[in-house]
């Protein structure tokens, strides 16, 4: 009975707040409603209302997919240093970075949902009832390992939180057992999803296995900035104990992550440039453009200066430390990523295409309405999952860590 | 000539299951498109794992619909690869004067979506000059658009699927919906399709094509001879390719492109027979592969005759 309570606990928390949290929600469900009208527009006419076509059969649906993945292994930048290494300014909040790993997860969920020509046939893809094709095709393997890593983010969580209800200590050997098993996991989604791109021979510009470390490295600098915005608002807002040393911490470690990640890119830049071969040109497309298709250059050279400023102004400590710098720094990490990872990878991957034409495509408007759509789904679900961890996980302010140990140790 | 038994056999039990379908839809009333169908749709079984009967009723359910939606009588086969058959092609690129009567030729035998187009088969044209190093794809040009072919000084150099012995777009398909048959033609099954496109990203030679919107076809068109695998008319949200006319060659014929072209430049034939012309060419005239060096293992061969 106690689980019909916590369940009725997770209601009430969800219906009540107060103004500003009803305006919010109600602001969520017009994004929300902006995506559904986008893929009614699909659902009539088919995707011939994105701006897909042969050549780029993959637009911002699956760029903005491989991002968000990566958002949702990010949780490990949390898990580790608290689960591993035990260290309380973040062990607190883990909870919180799972949450944001369940959204982004649900996200691409959609994502994929939207971009698929049949997304009633999904079933196709499940196995014993479907015919995956396992372990050759990327794409099964990573829609496998997603939809694990969502159960066993969903399982910790709702464990966690019951747990805290309840005001007994949590079973450890089963709890840490599966944190400890989300490090592997959460690294695997997002290996698998490199892959789906990386193992095409057809595609030079992918084919390239730095790829894999690549995205594992945008990932935990992306999703990291993620939080420590998201968890500053949820401070100001829901007024709860998250401490600056828990964000510094993250912040730094994004910034070796962000080091990282660009040498990894300037090798790439390096190894193409250098060796200019055949396969050069769809760099070239990207960041000098191929005659009059010239419509990444700006793209792509605002998301290097995003990720370069932000390097630098997470390099020195008094930038670093400073809330206003932080803070700009992190929304730079977070753009200059998606800018990177989400088109910046995709279109100069079809670009020019196997047989050498050059489609320049830019989403349609549909296709940005259920972008939006989708992001209000994915901000809509940290939104009420973060309304009912709160208050169990941080049972006032200041005082948040004591509560938490007792009922761990 | 066991084959021969087999449909001989498949065409007699169709034709009683037929008539049992009528006699079925008439007691019970259903007109031929009620929502019932369309479940049946939804819970289809992959083609390769329908048990005989139900591939009988699956391809009597797409007659029927195909039937109403077009307004004449249609066939849908399934007819299975012939015993000892590898198929192959050869294209004479000395030849080829880019013409394009072989991209048509398909679309119609092939019933490609006309609104917007859909062509398998892609011309590229060259500088003769540039294609005497190597073929740079960037160099080509598919929408040439000239009032006489073939120009002065050109190359013509037609693409279309590839029909690798070792298929990328197989390896990458999530959901096991494309795969190679034992006669070596790579198919499809458009109700098993999810539409991830997957394949299209995975397939080096731009063979494979995504029905974006409800495919365009006038109904005095559309060609009602049909294969499952093959030309039967597809669905919104699927990709799609040449299967080397499967409805054709598996009844011995040649595939429609071999047939329309005018100047005889496509060779089409079993490779596993030793007196064919397929084989004859791979033997006797120095053929190339395109890619080659992703070991795709084309079993398309051009050549300099």
């Amino acid at each position: 009975m106690k689980i019909l309570d916590f369940a009725m606990f997770s209601v009430r928390q969800v219906l009540s707040g107060g103004r500003a949290y009803y305006m919010w929600l109600a602001f969520l469900g017009v994004l929300i409603l902006v995506g559904l009208a986008g893929y009614r527009e699909t659902l009539i006419h088919g995707h011939i209302v994105s701006n897909m076509r042969d050549p780029v059969p993959w637009g911002v649906f699956i760029g903005t997919y491989a991002f968000f993945v990566g958002v949702a292994a990010a949780a490990v930048a949390l898990s580790v240093p608290g689960y591993v290494y035990h260290w309380k300014p973040i062990k607190e909040i883990v909870v919180l970075g799972e949450i944001i790993a369940i959204s982004a997860v649900i996200m691409c969920i959609l994502f994929v949902m939207s971009d698929l020509g049949h997304p009633e046939r999904f079933w196709h893809l499940l196995p014993v009832v479907g015919k995956p094709n396992i372990p050759r095709s990327m794409i099964a393997m990573n829609v496998l390992i997603l939809n694990g890593y969502l159960v066993l983010n969903l399982v910790i969580v709702t464990y966690f939180l019951y747990c805290s209800y309840v005001g007994r200590p949590y079973n450890r050997v089963f709890f840490m057992t599966l944190m400890l098993a989300s490090i592997p996991a959460a690294i695997s989604i997002h290996a698998t999803t490199a892959f789906i791109f990386n193992v095409l021979p057809a595609r030079p510009y992918w084919n390239s296995a730095i790829l894999v470390p690549r995205f594992i490295a945008t990932a935990l600098c992306a999703g990291p900035a993620l939080m420590v915005l998201a968890f500053q608002i949820l401070r100001k807002v829901a007024k709860i104990g998250i401490r600056d040393e828990a964000l510094h911490k993250i912040v730094e470690m994004t910034v070796i992550v962000l080091f990282v990640n660009l040498l990894l890119f300037f090798a790439e830049v390096v190894t193409e440039y250098r060796s200019a071969t055949a396969h050069t040109v769809h760099m070239q497309y990207y960041f000098q453009g191929l005659g009059d298709h010239v419509r990444l250059v700006s793209w792509a050279w605002s998301g290097a200066a995003c990720n370069i400023t932000a390097f630098f102004l997470l390099l020195v400590p008094r930038t670093r430390k400073h809330p206003v710098t932080m803070n700009i720094a992190c929304a730079l990490v977070f753009v200059g990523v998606f800018i990177e990872k989400g088109i910046g990878l995709v279109l100069p991957g079809f670009t020019p295409g196997t047989l050498g034409e050059v489609y320049e495509y830019v989403p349609s408007m549909p296709e940005v309405m259920i972008l939006v759509g989708v992001a209000g789904v994915g901000i809509f679900v940290f939104t009420i999952l973060s309304k009912i961890a709160i208050p169990l996980t941080f049972r006032e302010e200041g005082e948040s860590e004591s509560e938490l140990e007792l009922s761990g140790a | 000539m066991q084959d021969t038994d087999h449909k001989e056999r498949t065409t007699s039990r169709r034709q009683f299951l037929k008539a049992a379908g009528t006699v079925a839809g008439a007691t019970v009333g259903l007109p031929g498109t009620s929502k019932a169908f369309d479940l049946e749709e939804l819970f289809q079984q992959h083609f390769r794992e329908l048990s005989q009967e139900d591939l009988e009723r699956v391809l009597q359910r797409m007659e029927r619909k195909y039937e109403e939606e077009y307004g004449k009588p249609f066939s849908v086969e399934a007819t299975g690869p012939l015993d000892g058959v590898m198929f192959g092609y050869g294209l004479d690129i000395s030849r080829c004067i880019g013409c394009r009567r072989c991209v048509y030729a398909c679309v119609d035998e092939n019933n490609q979506s006309r609104d917007p187009q859909i062509h398998y088969i892609r011309v590229l044209e060259f500088e003769r000059e540039e294609v005497q190093r190597w073929i740079d794809f960037e160099k080509g040009d598919p929408f040439y658009d000239h009032e006489e072919v073939p120009a002065e000084g050109k190359l013509y150099l037609p693409v279309a699927c590839q029909q690798c012995e070792e298929p990328e777009c197989v390896r990458a398909c999530p959901t096991t919906a494309t795969w190679q048959e034992p006669d070596g033609i790579v198919v499809i099954d458009y109700d098993w399709c999810i539409g991830c496109r997957y394949c299209m990203a995975a397939c080096p030679y731009g063979a494979r094509h995504f029905n974006w919107t409800e495919p365009g076809i006038p109904e005095d068109e559309v060609n009602p001879k049909t294969h499952y695998l093959g030309n039967r008319p597809r669905a919104h949200g699927v990709v799609e390719k040449c299967t080397w006319c499967i409805q054709r060659t598996r009844e011995g014929r040649y595939t429609a492109c071999v047939e329309a072209c005018p100047v005889g430049a496509r060779k089409f034939g079993n490779m596993l027979d030793p007196k064919s012309e397929i084989r004859y060419l791979i033997e006797h005239k120095r053929t190339f592969v395109l890619k080659a060096e992703l070991d795709t293992k084309p079993k398309f061969f051009y050549f300099y005759g």
